[in-house]
């Protein structure tokens, strides 16, 4: 082959050529994603970065549309509940304030508003023009006295576009046994606990003092959902149950260890007012596609529960923890992602003695407002590693979701505290 | 003069866990336990653990963060005996335990025999680190006399 004398010149004007042009688009404040994407397994071209490291336990996470991020703490830190983070370089972050003494899960911006929940109350602060909360020390309280005997205590929020807001209120129990979680202990006869817990509540997010006497069990028959986001296509309330713990070892006799890993699925509702979801009566077997009745009323892992339950939406592995829900609106991710849900997975405790799995964000094909197609696992390797993921003994558990103003997808994370943002970055 | 036996057994078992190490075929020293507890005993412990405990305290005794409480470096399982088979025999909900908030439900284990809460809570003070001595069945017996 014979070497064009031209042709190392040609190449190096394209070179200083592309490099001129990427000068020109990229502006000192433009997202790089860290060397490693942050420890993460993502599909090609997308990239991540550590935005920060807290080092409290980051449960949900907001972003303004100016792109302030706050992200609610399980437990106060140094008096603060709720941390505050503006961006720096590179699109990182770095935490500039905080306030809320209360821990908590939930946190949810929606027009001028902050919204926040302890274990027992729902916040609001006021949101400026720039999206940042101008009254931290005097939040108002929108409502107050929700359940929490410890158990499923997490009350995550959200809103729709009709000015409702929809608490979730974890039912304080594995499956309403007499004793609960205590082998062979059979179910409490028309399980009570659904009066004041184990649904979705709605009141409205601009009315201050109210309590379940002003508010409305939206849904019921969910044991506990911490993951939920309005679905804006289908005008709808979406919800990912956290399924029922220990059929082996509460029912020996009916599942092996095996069974009881694999049972049952977690599960995505599509709610609509007065929707049922039958806990605790039965449960999803996902391999089956069947709703099972419960053993704690009656059931063998065969006979099918009453027909009249809702059906889920779709299915996920066993145990796997649906912390997090996000339909995802933005341009910034393939028209594939958009108006389809990502899920953070925290990750099971109650597969063992067989290996733990999730630590996951899952993504879930959605089309006209309804889910579509298998689900793909999309950010992987929070844990760490392979056999941190089967020991349980993750590095990271994903938990919040939230989506930034250009279409990042923002991650929390409760075990360490880091907070990620994952990018695309192939045009 | 007893704590100087103990000190010993240690000293001579962590020596014979050394050499278990080096040569995985070598027979009896790796099993052996610390403070007169017998390998029976604690094959026993474990096989009840496994049914009965491993789901929530998992295979490593570690626990859940926030929810199941861990079985390692905690009073609760290597202080006073009489408060730990409390736990059996009444269940436990909502302690903090250094510093931490568990917030399960343990259910009590009432469907446990005397003997098997005995040989479950010796595997359990003498496994995942830790070393502390047996409870017998005699000492179930006199917590349940006293919950009475």
């Amino acid at each position: 082959m014979k070497i064009n004398p031209t042709r190392p010149l040609l190449l190096a004007a394209a070179l200083a050529s592309s490099f001129g042009l990427y000068s020109l688009t990229s502006r000192p404040s433009a997202v790089t994603a860290d060397p490693n994407n942050a420890g993460l397994k993502l599909p090609a071209g997308f990239g991540a970065l550590v935005v920060a490291e807290t080092g409290a336990r980051a449960r949900h996470i907001a972003v303004t549309p100016q792109g302030t991020i706050y992200v609610k703490l399980n437990r106060a830190k140094d008096g603060k509940g709720i941390l505050e983070l503006k961006h720096t370089a590179g699109g990182k972050a770095t935490v500039t304030g905080g306030f809320g003494s209360y821990g908590g899960t939930g946190i949810y911006a929606k027009g001028n508003y902050l919204y926040a929940s302890s274990d027992e109350d729902v916040y609001r602060y006021k949101l400026d023009a720039k999206g940042e909360v101008t009254n931290p020390a005097q939040p108002e309280k929108i409502v107050s006295g929700l359940l929490n005997r410890g158990e499923h205590e997490s009350k995550s929020i959200v809103l729709d576009n009709a000015g409702n807001l929809y608490v979730n209120v974890g039912a304080y129990s594995n499956s309403c046994q007499e004793k609960d979680r205590e082998k062979g202990s059979m179910g409490r006869p028309g399980c009570p606990i659904l009066d004041s817990a184990g649904g979705i509540w709605q009141f409205r997010a601009d009315k201050v003092g109210q309590t379940y006497g002003t508010g409305t069990r939206f849904a019921t028959g969910l044991r506990n959902v911490v993951g939920l986001d309005w679905n804006a296509q289908s005008n709808q309330l979406f919800v990912m149950q956290h399924g029922r713990d220990q059929l082996h070892d509460i029912f020996p006799a009916l599942y092996d260890t095996k069974q009881s890993a694999e049972l049952p699925a977690e599960c995505l509702y599509a709610l609509t007012k007065g929707a049922n979801a039958g806990w605790p009566y039965l449960y999803y077997d996902p391999v089956k596609k069947q709703k099972i009745l419960a053993p704690e009323y009656g059931g063998d892992g065969k006979k099918l529960a009453d027909a009249k339950y809702l059906d889920p939406a779709a299915a996920y592995p066993a145990h796997t923890a649906p912390d997090g829900l996000l339909f995802y609106t933005g341009t910034m991710f393939p028209a594939k992602y958009r108006n389809g849900a990502f899920i953070a997975f925290h990750g099971s405790w109650n597969r063992a003695p067989e290996p733990q799995k999730g630590y996951y964000v899952v993504f879930q094909p959605f089309q006209n407002g309804k889910p579509s197609g298998p689900w793909e696992v999309f950010a992987d390797n929070f844990a760490g590693s392979a056999e941190k993921v089967a020991s349980g003994r993750a590095d990271h558990k994903p938990c919040g979701l939230a989506q930034g103003p250009d279409g990042s997808l923002y991650v929390s994370d409760d075990k360490a505290g880091t907070i990620y943002r994952i990018v695309y970055n192939q045009k | 003069m007893k704590n100087i036996c103990v000190l010993l057994s240690l000293l001579l078992l962590s020596s014979g866990a050394a050499f278990a190490q080096k040569k995985p075929a070598a027979k009896a020293p790796a099993k052996k336990p610390t403070a007169g507890v017998s390998p029976a005993l604690l094959a026993s412990g474990k096989a009840i653990y496994a049914q009965n405990c491993l789901s929530c305290h998992q295979a490593d005794g570690g626990g859940v963060d926030g929810m199941n409480p861990p079985l390692t470096k905690t009073d609760y399982v290597l202080g006073d005996k009489p408060r730990l088979i409390g736990v059996l025999l009444n269940g436990l909900k909502g302690v903090e335990i250094n510093g931490e908030e568990y917030r399960s439900v343990m259910p009590a284990q009432t469907h446990l025999t005397e003997q098997q809460m005995a040989d479950v809570l010796t595997y359990v003070r003498n496994s995942f680190g830790n070393k502390a001595s047996a409870v017998t069945v005699g000492e179930v017996k006199a917590a349940r006399a006293a919950k009475k």
